[in-house]
């Protein structure tokens, strides 16, 4: 009764570099430069260090350990030089939590007006959390949430006001 | 609640991740037009009760536009689609038909492929 429902906690040291090209034309470049395969529509791909997100037609997020950020930047504007398209380090912009334990879905149905049961094992969801912008993707025993590190506080305290114990969603 | 499925990343997105972007497929009538067709373009709308088209923005997700075509008095969804069709498309318009078999398509010809005349004053913008 006294244990929260999951163990929300704030990832420090991920980067995270936003990539916007035509992926049709430079998908296979992005991904030898980024060294994973290219997601599916509203899917991730994983090598385990690396992840790439698929968030929108144009639009492709790859995180990965802060320590690596620079090297695979060059390497991502390297691959697309001759296209018409962006890479940014994006890793100060967002802040990252994970949502951890065998109630972290009941903390993210209470928060976002999406149907995160039904996504798939590396699907990946833009959606809201109560009032902010944030995207959701599972890992190992539960789910990572991005968002704007203008709005960490506010998200810190969504997710620990929907963690507090006792406040499951299953009748008890 | 409104649930529109967005076309282009096949999101079924409820409509507070959506931004209203009101009547769809509006002629813009800009420098050179009567003054009469810059005040119906900018304020005339259809307002109907049924069957209306609509521009939609996936604000809390890929950031895209589009355009669904529902009814605005029981809020049946008959679909969605591109916001890069002049009209809406002949699936939509069958998807209507077949729902309201009296409906028939306010615009005129039912152009068969998209011709760069059609897009003049978008790609002026390009």
């Amino acid at each position: 009764m006294a244990e929260a429902l999951a163990r929300i906690s704030q990832v420090q040291d991920w980067g995270m570099i936003q990539i916007r090209a035509d992926l049709s034309r430079a998908g296979d470049a992005i991904a030898e430069a980024a060294g994973v395969a290219l997601p599916g529509q509203g899917r991730i791909t994983t090598d385990g260090s690396r992840t790439l997100g698929w968030m929108s037609p144009d639009e492709l997020l790859l995180v990965l350990p802060r320590a690596e950020t620079a090297e695979a930047l060059a390497a991502l504007q390297d691959a697309l030089a001759t296209e018409h398209a962006l890479v940014l380090d994006v890793s100060d912009m967002r802040a990252v939590f994970r949502i951890q334990g065998a109630k972290a879905l009941d903390v993210l149905m209470k928060l976002c007006p999406a149907d995160l049961a039904a996504m798939p094992q590396d699907g990946l969801r833009r959606t809201r959390a109560a009032q902010v912008a944030c995207g959701i993707w599972r890992e190992t025993d539960g789910y990572v949430l991005i968002g704007f590190r203008s709005v960490t506080d506010y998200l810190r305290g969504i997710l620990t006001g929907a963690a507090v114990p006792g406040t499951q969603l299953d009748p008890r | 609640m409104l649930t529109l499925t967005c076309p282009y990343c096949g999101i079924a997105a409820e409509e507070t991740e959506l931004q209203p972007g009101g009547e769809a497929h509006l002629k813009r009538f800009g420098p050179g037009s009567t003054d009469a067709e810059f005040e119906a373009y900018l304020f005339a709308r259809k307002n109907p009760k049924g069957v209306h088209f609509e521009r939609w923005r996936h604000a809390y997700g890929c950031g895209k536009w589009f355009m669904a075509a529902r009814d605005t008095a029981t809020l049946q969804v008959f679909g969605t689609y591109s916001a890069q069709t002049p009209h809406p498309t002949p699936e939509i318009v069958a998807a209507i038909q077949a729902h309201r078999p009296d409906w028939q398509p306010d615009w005129l010809a039912e152009p068969t492929t998209q011709t760069p005349a059609d897009t003049s004053a978008e790609s002026l913008n390009a």
